[in-house]
């Protein structure tokens, strides 16, 4: 059963006000222009034991992905792929309005939209990582792990999910008769990828669209609208969030906004990642 | 994912593989108020997805806490029966349903006036009873029926179809077979008087024109099913006057 | 700006059947109703029901919905908890309503010698009228005006509180034949619930036929003869006169 939130916190109608003159005029609280996102910082490797990881600030939101690959059965489906499991945990410290427990609608959407935006245009080459074909393949697991929410986690959750698949090595596996020995302690193979995406969230307040949303501008806002872009400008995947709604021309808007942020933030993954390659 | 078994999802001469052009719904059948417990009700189906939507409220309920001081909370549950599935589901609350009783609610929150029950509760419940592809924007069409039969003030009914890419075709209403095997799958939910989009989700890939194209190819397919809505809520008075 | 900006378009008819989303009206109209709603120079109805235009004004009567409380509406509420100074009462609204005991008792009330239960008790029905009501409170009653309070004989008839202008009829018509027909009392109250007091049982079976009746119908015309036709049948069937 999904519920209208009623935890969510009291933003000062003059807060309010004072947010939505800025943004008719183009401009944000902090001095932002519409189509600006806060400073970005990705660290790789952050957990160096994982497999894979990677820290990602924008402005003061904070997420951290840790790649985890463990050998198990395929699906019965796809008997000769890998398999992806994508969690999302919203660590109760990150926000006054998190509590603990087991995962959250919010935390279920975040998890399934990125899931998603890696799978159809398959992010991770699956097909090449099975062990024994039909029996053992490889499981990648990403946990997204929100640890402080001044908004817009969508986007920090997708450029760090992607940075940390960017740095991961794949254990070094060894195939005796009907045994299977791994040596986490040695790892050689980078986890083989298609493509990259990343996901732009844009903000409708009224008639104007912007991105990147602080935790307080998402309180004000109508509805969002998540547009998942890989590297060569294809949409991977799309998520209107929040009760409130969208012309059609607005969306068009919106996926124009999203494709140019899109072209920045994968310039960002790039110079980031190959620093540590 | 590279399934085994991949069917041939448009034929040779254009057509899909059921028979249907790339543009044309499967037949849909609407029905209102037939739950006589619930405030309001309907039944939907598209081809062969059967779902049933009740509303219950506006209500005062307790526990107090989760109530707003100034407009009515919405509870919304999307849930599939076990029987609903080729496999049977599991009836505890998957991931997915849990997502889309989110993103349903959401989408009804955005026509519903809320504001004129404050501290009450209006309790949507979608169960699919069938599922052949498209059950949340089934869903949704039922629920706001529902909603319109449980005389709850709205600013539109809020109409849904799924848009799906296949074998390299955009195609209106996708049935499971073609959500399956399929490029992209593209659930949409307009309030169509409005032109206001509520519940917008992409699952697949698709370049930008192909996306906006879509969103045409759905617009059009939410008008015809628009048109149905209207229909079947005015068609319980209209046989009464028939009567006479 | 042009005169045109303001001319005024109506697209609907008297009585016309309309759904939520569907567009009444053009310009500058008066409207009657909350139930129709305005975005630009645009009216839309919110509910299904039956418009009703007279020159440039717009009204909006809800076919279905529970009853919304209104200041100074007559209504018939169940007593269905008891507190320690007052009845929570429900009313068939969204809201329960309260019913406090110093407007009952009509005086000073002690919690400690007034048992409330001797007053007004679980399964009670009461007549009374909506004292208080706004965003913040539950509606309170009062039954302090003549001929309200509690209900000991006669029987309540509950249909849809939408169809309640119906039963009454414009200027009274529909509800002045069934008295006239049935030999009656008829109370109708706004919330839906009606409570009649008949001669025999028989009178009280063809005037609950009649009051379905109503309801199922309330959208047409001309209900006013055919339920008079409906009585006069089963009367004529009974051998009543």
């Amino acid at each position: 059963m999904s519920t209208t939130p009623s935890n969510i916190p009291i933003l000062p109608k003059l807060k309010k006000e004072s947010i939505k003159t800025l943004i008719a005029k183009g401009l944000r609280v902090d001095g932002r222009k519409l189509d600006e996102y806060r400073k970005i910082i990705i660290e790789p490797n952050y957990i160096p034991k994982a497999e894979g990881s990677a820290l990602v600030r924008i402005g003061e939101t904070i997420v951290l992905v840790g790649i985890k690959m463990e050998v198990g059965q395929p699906f019965p489906d796809t008997p000769d792929e890998g398999v992806l499991m994508v969690n999302a945990e919203f660590v109760p410290f990150a926000s006054p309005t998190f509590e603990p427990g087991p995962p959250d609608e919010n935390a279920i959407e975040l998890a399934r939209v990125i899931d998603r935006s890696l799978r159809e245009i398959k992010v991770i080459d699956l097909e090449k990582l099975a062990i024994v074909p039909g029996q053992k393949v490889w499981i990648v697991w990403v946990d997204i792990y929100v640890l402080n929410h001044a908004g817009n986690l969508l986007d920090a959750s997708s450029l760090a999910t992607m940075a940390a698949l960017m740095t991961t090595k794949i254990p070094k596996v060894e195939v005796e008769e009907n045994e299977i020995k791994i040596d986490k302690t040695m790892k050689e193979q980078p986890l083989p990828l298609n493509h990259r995406v990343v996901t732009v969230t844009v903000g409708k307040l009224d008639e104007y669209l912007l991105v990147d949303p602080t935790d307080e501008e998402e309180l004000v806002l109508d509805a969002k609208l998540a547009i998942s872009v890989s590297e060569d400008g294809r949409i991977a995947g799309m998520q209107k969030m929040g009760p409130g709604d969208f012309t059609l021309d607005e969306v068009n808007k919106a996926v124009e906004l999203a494709l140019k942020s899109a072209k920045s933030l994968h310039g960002i993954l790039e110079e980031y990642v190959s620093k540590t390659s | 994912m590279t399934k085994k078994n991949k069917p041939k999802l448009i034929r040779e001469d254009g057509l899909r593989h059921d028979g249907r052009r790339p543009d044309e719904l499967r037949p849909i059948r609407m029905e209102v108020g037939v739950l006589s417990n619930a405030n309001g009700s309907a039944l939907v189906e598209y081809g062969r997805t059967k779902v049933i939507a009740a509303v219950y409220g506006p209500r005062e309920l307790h526990p107090r806490h989760i109530s707003l001081p100034d407009r009515a909370v919405i509870r919304c549950r999307y849930h599939m029966a076990p029987f609903s599935t080729e496999e049977r589901k599991n009836p505890a609350p998957s991931r997915r349903e849990i997502e889309l009783s989110k993103v349903i609610r959401e989408a009804l929150e955005a026509t519903i006036f809320t504001e004129l029950y404050p501290r009450a509760t209006i309790d949507v419940f979608i169960e699919v009873l069938q599922a052949d592809g498209g059950t949340r924007t089934t869903g949704i069409t039922a629920a706001s029926l529902a909603l319109a039969d449980a005389g709850i003030p709205m600013r539109d009914l809020v109409a849904g179809v799924a848009v799906g890419k296949v074998d390299g075709v955009l195609v209106l209403d996708i049935d499971q077979v073609e959500d399956e095997y399929g490029e992209a799958d593209m659930p949409i939910a307009m309030m169509p008087s409005l032109g206001k989009i509520t519940l917008l989700q992409l699952n697949g890939v698709l370049t930008p024109e192909e996306f906006r194209e879509a969103l045409k190819l759905a617009e059009k397919g939410i008008r015809e099913i628009y048109k149905l809505q209207r229909e079947a809520l005015k068609k319980k008075y209209v046989e009464i006057k028939v009567e006479e | 700006m042009a005169s045109e900006d303001k001319q005024v378009k109506i697209h609907v008819t008297q009585r016309q059947l309309v759904v939520p989303g569907e567009l009444l009206a053009e310009g500058e109209v008066e409207v009657g109703s909350p139930l129709i709603y305005k975005i630009d120079n645009k009216y839309y109805s919110s509910v299904i029901g039956l418009v009703d235009v007279q020159e440039n004004k717009l009204n909006l009567i809800p076919l279905e919905g529970y009853y919304f409380p209104k200041v100074g509406d007559l209504v018939i509420g169940l007593v269905i908890d008891i507190g320690i100074t007052n009845w929570i009462v429900d009313i068939r609204a969204p809201y329960k309503a309260i019913m406090n005991a110093s407007d009952a008792l009509n005086r000073q009330f002690n919690p400690i010698q007034d048992d409330l239960r001797r007053y007004f008790d679980i399964g009670d029905y009461v007549l009374a009228k909506i004292a208080l009501f706004d965003r913040l409170h539950n509606p309170v009653l009062t039954v302090k005006e003549k001929g309200l309070g509690k209900i000991v004989s006669g029987k309540i008839v509950e249909i849809a509180p939408s169809r309640v202008p119906r039963v009454i009829g414009k200027r009274k018509s529909m509800l002045n034949m069934l008295i006239e027909e049935t030999g009656c009392e008829i109370v109708v109250a706004q919330n839906g619930r009606i409570w009649i007091n008949c001669k025999d049982k028989q009178f009280e079976d063809i005037l609950i036929l009649a009051l379905k009746k109503i309801e199922l119908e309330a959208h047409t015309t001309g209900l006013t003869d055919r339920v008079r036709n409906l009585i006069k049948e089963e009367k004529a069937k009974r051998g009543l006169s």
